[in-house]
């Protein structure tokens, strides 16, 4: 019996390594958690509806996606990586290095980040400039001088009479998650620039006011899972959650968006732009790959035909906000003819 | 009475209750590991068993050619492009003639599963004279409307019930349900599809098939090559400085955190060898080098648990040592190996962060049909159902979970049963 198994387990190993020589019949996509439910969907209808069998999604992360497609050219690397940032220039600097020289970049919408309470509990409405007061570490001295002291505020209504009063308690991502730098970046920076003479600060410093938490237990870093935050604040109508639009969506019967600057985290806010903390989402193709690995081609059609990243496409019923006619318009010509990404 | 009796008279009563009090402290803690496995089993049964169920709607569809945009005979790329998803959005018109609004007609169109027009393909590329008639089909719904049939709601009072679903949506569920169109039946998709972002079309079968081949290279690899040298170890090997280093670095490396074999893996496997990532044959390697020491360790001990005697006594008939082992001390052995492979390979069953680093961690459609395709394996899938926004996720992580558990109880009962087989008492 042993002899057998023996057998089996050199067998194979033997056709394994034999194997790998051949094409892969499949796209592999990598990247970025954020783009992974969207690029799922396309992936799953792209597969359905065609004979090309479904892509493979990979949930690394946008740098640990963007690290294994610039690694090189070939099959055993991936055709495909999502980002829910820009590529760096480092990062395409590393892509021309390694020979991935034509890449096409495809902006395919936005992704809104919600600040959110319990619907059994008052509506917040502030501004980016409380956000900031209420979760960084060093903030500017209440008695208004030009000075930063540790965060002195313990209930919301210290920051703004018109706020509750009760004491700040926000879930939010942890320093690994792309959500969590997208909201350093677009809300707590958006709140920093209100203050004059930090805004005028050297750049490292000025990042390292504007992107520090707290870390008296004000902020609570709950995980990278928003399930888990949207549970957290239906069991506690005191605290304030952050996470990404689509679980605002999914879960409109128990948490309500809060107000920021004037208008509430909706689909029409996100899209015209109104509500300022939302970030685009992309995905860049090895376009050296099409040809190699059969359906690159179609998959990007797909990606961005009307029915999917449409305006009543089925990207927006999933919750990504979509981009303007006229963008969509003219990223699709460029997708269309596979324009070369450039960066310097 | 003498003085000891004495003494010993006085501290009987203490001992005794020392005794009492010690079966309590033991006692207590099996109902408390039995309690908290309760609280776990019946919070995972309780959130996970409506995943087993799922609500179908009943359409008569007009298979129309023209609607279809499809000739009479038409070629299978004319089919998969043949507009199925307009034909459900046709009938679910015609059912609510008084819906007109863009909006509302919209939100009559999301009761339906996307899964419907996949369905329909089905049933008119496996029978194309169907087209230009009409047919009746069962067909899935929703997850919000799923999730609200299956709650037993009352649908004529919306405003008690809890649901991102509109007042008017609720009509007309209420509607399909009184005209006998809606049925709750056993979910069979959920183990004969793979993954989906659509909670009624996602299933485990890609998940399980995943598992079951990267433990089949596991258990290929692991067991001969941990019960050699197991055997040569400790039957074999001379006592000296070497063989002492060895068993330290067995012993070292059944307490290394799994993540550092994925890097190896990732490192080794893929990077070097070449080997496709994502596939279960990577996997299986990696979680071979984990289980190894886990078989290594246990073998040995099983080994060490065989009489000398028996060694002895087959010696003394003339048995080479080779003869010795194989015809007597293995054979006594097996049952005590067999169950470190399996505590292993539960263990292994039951592993994720190696497997991150090489790319199992993916959305898997496809059911994989050998060890070198894309896969994915059950805790990974329950890891990314539990993240997914759909509400309707948290039944189908708690199913896909009672699934895991299902497969090692299996694997824990065959062990049970072979060692049952072939134990023996000296």
């Amino acid at each position: 019996m042993k002899k057998s198994v023996l057998l089996v387990g050199s067998a194979v190993l033997a056709t394994a390594f034999a194997g790998n020589a051949a094409a892969r019949d499949g796209i592999s996509v990598v990247g970025s958690s954020t783009v992974y439910p969207f690029a799922t969907v396309v992936a799953e209808r792209f597969g359905k509806t065609t004979d090309f069998s479904t892509p493979k999604i990979e949930s690394t992360g946008s740098g640990g996606g963007l690290k294994l497609f610039c690694s090189g050219i070939g099959v055993e690397t991936p055709d495909i990586t999502n980002a829910s940032r820009r590529m760096k220039t480092s990062e395409y600097q590393m892509c021309q290095e390694n020979g991935v020289t034509d890449i096409v970049e495809v902006l395919i919408g936005f992704d809104g980040i919600a600040v959110a309470n319990s619907i059994n509990a008052q509506q917040f409405d502030m501004g980016t400039k409380e956000l900031y007061l209420a979760l960084a570490k060093m903030v500017p001295n209440p008695d208004g001088s030009e000075a930063l002291v540790e965060n002195p505020y313990k209930q919301w209504s210290e920051i703004n009479p018109d706020l509750p009063a009760i004491d700040i308690e926000v879930l939010g991502p942890p320093p690994t998650s792309g959500t969590r730098d997208a909201f350093a970046e677009l809300a707590m920076e958006g709140g920093c620039k209100q203050f004059d003479f930090i805004k005028d600060m050297e750049d490292d410093d000025f990042k390292a006011t504007c992107h520090t938490m707290r870390e008296d237990g004000a902020f609570i870093e709950a995980g990278e899972n928003d399930n888990l935050i949207v549970q957290k604040l239906e069991a506690n109508p005191d605290a304030i959650g952050i996470f990404g639009f689509s679980f605002l969506e999914q879960n409109s019967d128990k948490v309500q968006s809060s107000i920021i600057d004037g208008h509430a985290a909706d689909f029409d806010a996100i899209a015209s732009g109104d509500y300022g903390i939302s970030r685009p989402l992309y995905f860049y193709v090895k376009a050296q790959h099409i040809g190699t690995v059969p359906g690159i081609a179609e998959y990007l059609a797909e990606f961005t035909s009307e029915q999917a990243w449409g305006e009543d496409g089925y990207l927006a019923d999933k919750g990504m906000i979509p981009l303007g006619d006229e963008q969509r318009a003219e990223v699709g010509a460029a997708v269309k003819s596979l324009q070369k990404l450039v960066l310097n | 009475m003498s003085d000891t009796t004495t003494k010993v008279r006085a501290s009987l009563k203490k001992r005794y209750a020392a005794e009492k009090r010690f079966r309590f402290y033991g006692i207590t803690a099996i109902a408390a590991s039995i309690g908290f496995l309760f609280i776990l089993l019946f919070s995972i049964v309780s959130k996970g068993y409506p995943a087993f169920q799922s609500t179908f709607v009943k359409l008569d569809v007009q298979l129309d050619s023209a609607t279809l945009g499809i000739s009479e005979t038409p070629t299978s790329a004319e089919m998969r492009a043949a507009n199925f998803g307009g034909l459900i959005k046709q009938t679910m018109r015609e059912r609510f003639p008084e819906v007109s609004s863009r909006g509302d007609k919209k939100a009559l169109y999301q009761l339906i599963s996307t899964g419907a027009e996949y369905q329909l393909y089905d049933e008119v590329a496996a029978d194309p004279s169907l087209i230009d008639t009409t047919i009746s089909l069962w067909l899935p719904t929703d997850d919000e409307l799923s999730a609200l049939i299956k709650s037993d709601a009352d649908l004529s009072n919306p405003d008690s019930i809890v649901t991102r679903m509109s007042d008017k949506q609720i009509a007309w569920a209420k509607s399909l349900k009184d005209s006998g169109q809606l049925e709750v039946r056993f979910n069979r998709t959920f183990f004969t599809n793979g993954d989906s972002r659509e909670p009624e079309l996602a299933g485990i079968r890609a998940a399980l098939m995943g598992s079951a081949f990267t433990l089949l290279i596991t258990f290929a690899l692991s067991f001969p090559i941990a019960v050699a040298a197991a055997i040569y170890l400790e039957e074999f090997a001379p006592q000296n400085r070497w063989t002492d280093v060895v068993e330290v670095n067995i012993n070292n490396l059944a307490a290394v955190p799994s993540i550092v074999f994925g890097l190896l893996g990732l490192a080794v496997f893929i990077n070097f060898f070449h080997l496709p990532r994502s596939a279960p044959v990577v996997g299986g390697i990696v979680l071979s080098l984990m289980t190894l020491p886990t078989i290594i360790i246990s073998s040995r001990a099983a080994l060490k648990a065989v009489p000398p005697s028996i060694r002895e006594a087959a010696r003394g008939l003339g048995a080479s040592p080779l003869q010795v082992v194989t015809h007597h001390v293995l054979p006594l052995a097996m049952p005590g190996i067999l169950t470190g492979t399996i505590i292993g390979l539960a263990q292994a069953l039951g592993e994720t962060a190696p497997l991150l680093m090489i790319g199992m961690v993916a959305f898997i459609v496809d059911i994989p049909a050998s060890v070198t395709d894309a896969a994915t394996v059950l805790p990974v899938q329950v890891f990314l159902w539990a993240d997914s926004p759909e509400r309707a996720f948290v039944e189908k992580t708690s199913a896909a979970i009672m699934v895991l558990l299902v497969f090692l109880v299996v694997m824990n009962a065959l062990a049970v049963f072979l060692r049952k087989k072939f134990e023996r008492r000296w």
